[in-house]
């Protein structure tokens, strides 16, 4: 076994990986009845699943330009990602569209009925 | 490798079906830009493994315009959606 096949085989791996993530995603998308809990899962494709389809590409092209391209991609994902999720997150909060018989604690419900701060 | 790309592809495929759904069923906005989210991401992890699977390089430069885009999009999004009236 040469060692390109072995990358080929590391690359598969990791590329139906990446995929099953992403089936995983659309699953949880359409069964979770809250849009927190579906945000839980939109997350999975969008780190762990592109990283690892990331990686799956950067072993089918073993070139310096590509997996810098590679590189660039993935760390842009990961520095975005919890950004776009916070604000998600807040919107959601604030337009009250959350199901309060499904969370456990609601550590912002205390800030929100009192306090100086909770106008903004 | 084909056996490998018949699988994401399918996989990619499934996905891609379900989160579409989410689209069109969601019941606001922000369930949509998630779901809106999601699809980006699928569509990135699929024009990827189409580069691993031709061993092409052309079209790694659209993964970063698109994740780009992802980010203003659901941020802008997100920032602008009314907020409750009650």
């Amino acid at each position: 076994m040469t060692v390109q096949t072995l990358a080929d085989i590391l690359a598969g791996t990791c590329l139906i990986s990446g995929a099953l993530l992403s089936l995983a995603a659309g699953v949880g998308l359409l069964r979770f009845p809250d849009l927190l809990s579906r945000m839980h899962a939109a997350t999975k494709p969008q780190v762990l699943g592109l990283l690892l389809i990331l990686a799956g590409t950067a072993l089918r092209l073993p070139n310096v330009v590509d997996i810098t391209t590679l590189v660039l991609v993935g760390a842009f994902q990961l520095v975005t990602a919890p950004v776009a999720a916070h604000m998600i997150g807040r919107a959601v909060y604030r337009a009250g569209q959350v199901r309060r018989d499904l969370l456990v604690v609601d550590e912002l419900a205390d800030d929100r009925a009192g306090g100086p701060g909770s106008g903004t | 490798m084909i056996v490998v790309g018949v699988i994401v592809s399918a996989l990619l495929f499934a996905a891609v079906a379900l989160v579409l759904v989410r689209i069109v069923r969601g019941p606001t906005t922000l369930d949509r830009i998630v779901a809106v989210d999601v699809l980006l991401a699928i569509v990135v992890c699929a024009i990827a493994a189409e580069a691993a699977y031709t061993r092409d390089a052309t079209s790694l430069t659209l993964l970063v315009v698109l994740s780009i885009l992802g980010f203003i999009g659901s941020v802008s999004v997100a920032r602008f959606s009314p907020r409750s009236r009650r």
